[in-house]
């Protein structure tokens, strides 16, 4: 490699930030300021290359781009391979966008063990920014198992009340899926003699065992996305975490469980994929219904919108698995448009959070009258999660359910009502906090946005208005490496069917011609 | 024959310097403890380098008692280090203690010299006197607390037990001579290769002996002294009982059962599958309820040896290769985290229960981080050193299509990662106690620095370590 390692640059920036962070002495406050800004700054460095590397990508090219690739466990064949494509190059750029939003977000509500926070999350960052530029299998399980422990960290030292509890649901639940995903992995090594993502790609293993690999691999990020019935580590991790944790883990711990059905699940088990389908459509939708209702009859803001996130991740699933181009695209622009807009959602519910200390719906109300900028704030992405056209949540929800009505009309049609229930919750959120009778004097004192506050939601609202209005400045990137994966999938699926086609006739020849003898 | 002496070089001067630290010790008295310490821990390092001089390419010697070969060459290096590390390890413990007697030192070199024999035999007659050696070390080790009700429990325990399994060995060695009129391994493995169908007496004979193996290693259902020992015996003792020992014995174990019985593996399979599958499970289940830190680490230990007796399992090179990379993680991992355990002291009363670890992370927030990272090392999360152990374990198991016993490992090291979350748990969420004795010997500090370097950094060049332990199994395969 003489050329700039880009994106090795980009995966190992924050951990250095973090290790120059340990080294900071002094009294506590300072130690507190210099850490934060510390961690400010590596992080809008890291945010500066991301965006240099969207610059720079070429979005005509459906392959792997920024290429790096160097020997890493001698003896086993396993290498060093990182690069991107159009599915993964904004996910870099997403988790590089939220990690400053969430530092900045912590400033003031995180008092105690700063230092240690800061240090947490840009481990955290690198570890996100990993999990989305490997290409090699082992080299992605490592990322995807190690962002586990800072978050680990931050939920149980800075979380709420219940954050033991919390913290080890949420630990040992995506363990559980994952160690089973190594072990598929492992079978992959053993059956096709590589981990290299972009030869397993290519070249998929024999139908009946695609079946079981894909069950293991199907248990972490359906734990991971969260799909339902798996989901229930969400809501508990989301109300305990520190907001700033629970904005990363909305806006892109979630996105690593949709990412791997896009680069594991359709293309190295295409047959697999096709198999399943059906099923994965049905969790889907009782997702989407079922946690919308559940949704609908929380009394916590965070729980409520931590709901909403299952329910959005549905369409998500949905969409991947029609394995349709509209579907792949709609799916990965629900899951962008999701991050912006729920990692928005969660920043807002920490604002006023910071200012009563409590979640419940009901202590608050009527609040338009003395917050007039959070109110607006706050109804533009409520009408973002809704999927009001203009915003970008509306996008995604609808190619997705263009794909849904294509391939099965009838999870297309229990998917759109779905919208209508979403709109229920949002709104009723929304009513119940923003408007409605002044009952608290508490919440009717509480100061309008700061500016640190101001400054920190302007970027998500500009950007989610700029998504739903512009869709192709998304689209664009993705499109040629999302029609790629669906025509290599599509080409596999017929493969094998002319495979299984000519086997019968094959074994029939041959009894025709031991009949002759 | 001619009497070559050359490959046994470092168990002559390991024994030489043990003696002559000995007759030292008793001219000098208890006051030279730490003298002689340092200087076994000196002599231990110059045996490195004399086994990394000496040309390990399968020799024989004593009329072919013993054998040197990479394999037996890497074993010894990492039992070295283990040595060297638990006396650097009790050095400051045993004064903390009142127990420092020049003894320690010596004896652990004794049992040193005992397990270099033991990865070295090439014969039945070997593989004993050094398991004997190793083992009688051992007993008074874990006795060596004599004023201690528990430390001189433990060390009975240990022995009667020890013993028991010793004579098992014995009996199973006699079974197989009396069936196949050899106890040298090489004959053994022309023999039963020769044979059709191997006898019933050399199959029970093996059953024996692998019962007294499966003693050493703490492999269930050999497993319940571990528990009372570790906990009995003074922590520097266990410290040295959970990371050396077990490298010996495994190291033994894989070749006898790969050189002499490799050809009855079908029998072995199911025994060595069993025990994993039990130790496994026993050492996730059991140590959940714990709330003694070193009756955990014991627990921890068993279900360790479970992991690496997946890859015996296996039989392969890959196996042989992968048990070698797990023993030698394992036991840097282990040395951190005795580091830690022996620091735990409050009014210079030693602490043993998990809950005394509460609040760490407040008082002193180094110490903790480094328990954590060796933590989430134990309970195989990537990217640290540990993970890549299990990592070559479980490949090796799926590689030979042992996918159920790969299954219930992930799945107990789920399990597992419960209790070593409970650790960090206890350090970081909980309300802090008091805080321990401050002072933190160098050699204690450096152990730690070291082993929690190595796991942090083994990710980065995995190369040259992944490279030996797989030349060290081609070179057990390969003659």
């Amino acid at each position: 490699m003489t050329e700039f390692s880009l994106l090795s640059v980009m995966t190992f920036l924050p951990v250095a930030g973090a290790l120059i962070i340990l080294l900071i002495r002094g009294d506590e406050h300072e130690v507190a300021r210099n850490s934060k800004f510390m961690a400010l700054y590596t992080s809008l460095f890291t945010l500066a290359f991301a965006v240099y590397m969207v610059l720079q990508f070429q979005p005509v090219d459906p392959g792997f781009q920024f290429v790096e690739h160097s020997s890493w466990l001698k003896g086993f064949g396993i290498n060093y391979h990182m690069g991107v494509d159009g599915i993964s190059v904004l996910f870099i750029l997403l988790a590089a966008f939220l990690t400053p939003i969430c530092i900045v977000s912590a400033w003031d509500s995180i008092q105690t063990r700063v230092k240690e926070f800061m240090v947490a999350f840009l481990v955290l960052e690198s570890f996100m920014i990993g999990t989305f530029c490997a290409l090699d299998t082992i080299l992605f399980y490592a990322f995807f198992e190690g962002v586990l422990i800072p978050m680990f960290l931050i939920i149980g030292i800075w979380g709420g009340a219940r954050r033991v509890y919390a913290s080890y649901k949420f630990f040992l639940y995506t363990l559980l899926g994952s160690v089973l995903m190594l072990v598929a992995m492992l079978t992959l090594y053993a059956q096709a003699g590589s981990t290299d993502i972009p030869t397993l790609m290519a070249n998929p293993v024999d139908p009946a065992l695609q079946k079981w690999l894909w069950i293991a691999f199907f248990a972490s990020f359906a734990v991971k996305m969260p799909m339902w019935p798996v989901h229930t580590w969400l809501p508990d991790a989301h109300v305990e975490a520190p907001t700033a944790g629970s904005v990363i883990l909305a806006g892109v711990l979630l996105k690593m469980g949709g990412y791997g059905f896009l680069r594991f699940s359709l293309p190295m088990f295409p047959d697999a994929t096709a198999f399943f389908t059906d099923f994965v459509f049905w969790l889907s939708v009782i997702a989407i219904i079922y946690t919308s209702l559940v949704a609908l009859v929380q009394s916590d803001m965070k729980k409520l919108i931590a709901y909403s996130s299952v329910a959005h991740m549905g369409y998500v699933t949905l969409g991947i698995f029609t394995a349709t181009v509209e579907g792949v695209e709609g799916a990965i622009f629900q899951m962008l448009s999701h991050g912006l807009i729920s990692g928005a959602l969660f920043l807002c519910v920490g604002v006023v959070y910071d200012r009563l200390h409590t979640r419940e719906i009901e202590r608050y109300g009527g609040i338009v009258k003395n917050m007039p900028k959070y109110a607006t704030v706050f109804m533009i992405f409520m009408l973002g999660s809704v999927g009001l056209p203009g915003t970008s949540g509306f996008v995604g929800e609808f190619l997705v359910l263009l794909a849904a009505f294509k391939v099965n009309t009838l999870i297309g049609f229990l998917a759109a009502s779905g919208l209508v229930l979403g709109a229920a919750y949002m709104l009723v959120l929304y009513r119940k906090v923003i408007f409605g009778p002044t009952e608290h004097s508490d919440a009717a004192s509480m100061p309008d946005l700061n500016r640190r506050e101001f400054w920190l939601l302007t970027p998500l609202v500009a950007l989610v208005i700029y998504f739903g209005v512009f869709p192709s400045a998304i689209t664009s990137i993705t499109g040629p490496s999302v029609e790629k994966l669906v025509q290599t999938y599509e080409g596999h699926l017929e493969a094998t069917a002319s495979h299984n086609e000519a086997q019968p006739k094959e074994d029939a020849r041959q009894d025709e011609s031991e009949d002759s003898h | 024959m001619v009497l070559n002496l050359v490959p046994l070089l470092p168990e002559i001067f390991l024994a030489i310097c043990a003696m002559g630290f000995l007759i030292v010790g008793v001219n000098f008295g208890n006051e030279s403890t730490k003298v002689v310490s340092w200087f076994c821990a000196l002599a231990a390092f110059v045996t490195i380098i004399i086994v990394l001089n000496i040309p390990a390419d399968g020799t024989l010697s004593l009329n072919g008692l013993f054998k040197l070969d990479l394999y037996a060459s890497i074993l010894k290096i990492i039992i070295l280090i283990g040595v060297i590390a638990s006396i650097a390890l009790s050095v400051r413990y045993l004064i903390q203690q009142g127990i420092s007697r020049f003894e320690y030192p010596v004896l652990i070199l004794l049992s040193a010299v005992g397990m270099m024999v033991m990865v070295s035999s090439n014969n039945f007659l070997s593989l004993y006197i050094g398991l004997e050696l190793q083992s009688l070390a051992l007993y008074v080790l874990a006795a060596f607390n004599r004023n201690s009700l528990r430390s001189s429990e433990a060390g009975i325990k240990y022995f009667i037990l020890g013993a028991l399994s010793s004579g098992l060995l014995l009996f199973g060695i006699s079974l197989v001579y009396g069936f196949t009129g050899s106890i040298d391994f090489a004959v053994l493995e022309t023999t039963l290769l020769g044979s059709e169908m191997a006898s019933v007496g050399v199959t029970f004979g093996l059953v024996f002996i692998l019962a007294g193996l499966a003693f050493k290693v703490s492999a269930v259902p050999f497993h319940m002294w571990t528990p009372d020992v570790y906990q009995g015996a003074p922590a520097s003792v266990t410290a040295f009982f959970a990371m050396v020992p077990k490298v010996a014995a495994m190291g033994l174990l894989m070749r006898l059962l790969l050189e002499p019985f490799v050809a009855i593996s079908d029998q072995w399979l199911q025994i060595i599958y069993f025990i994993s599958v039990a130790s496994m499970i026993v050492g996730a289940f059991a140590a959940l309820a714990q709330n003694n830190i070193k009756r955990l680490l014991a627990y921890s230990s068993i279900g360790n040896m479970g992991y690496a007796l997946m890859g015996v399992a296996t039989g392969t090179e890959a196996g042989v290769s992968s048990v070698i990379l797990y023993l030698l993680i394992y036991m840097i991992m282990t040395a951190g985290v005795f580091a830690v355990v022996l620091h735990m002291r409050r009014d210079n009363n030693l602490l043993e229960e998990i809950s005394d670890l509460s609040g760490l992370s407040r008082h002193s927030p180094a110490l903790a981080y480094a328990m954590a990272i060796l933590m989430f090392s134990m309970a195989g999360i990537p990217p640290f050193a540990g993970f890549f152990g299990k990592f070559a374990v479980f490949s090796a198991a799926v590689d030979a299509e042992f996918y159920t016993l790969a299954v219930i490992g992930v799945l107990t090291s789920v399990i597992s990662a419960y209790y070593y979350l409970r650790i960090i748990k206890v350090m970081f969420f909980d309300e802090p106690e008091d805080a321990f004795d401050s002072a933190f010997p160098f050699a204690r500090k450096a152990i730690l620095t070291l082993s929690v370097l190595f796991v942090i950094c083994f990710v980065i060049k995995p190369g040259l370590i992944l490279e030996t332990t797989q030349a060290a199994a081609s070179s057990l395969f390969s003659g």
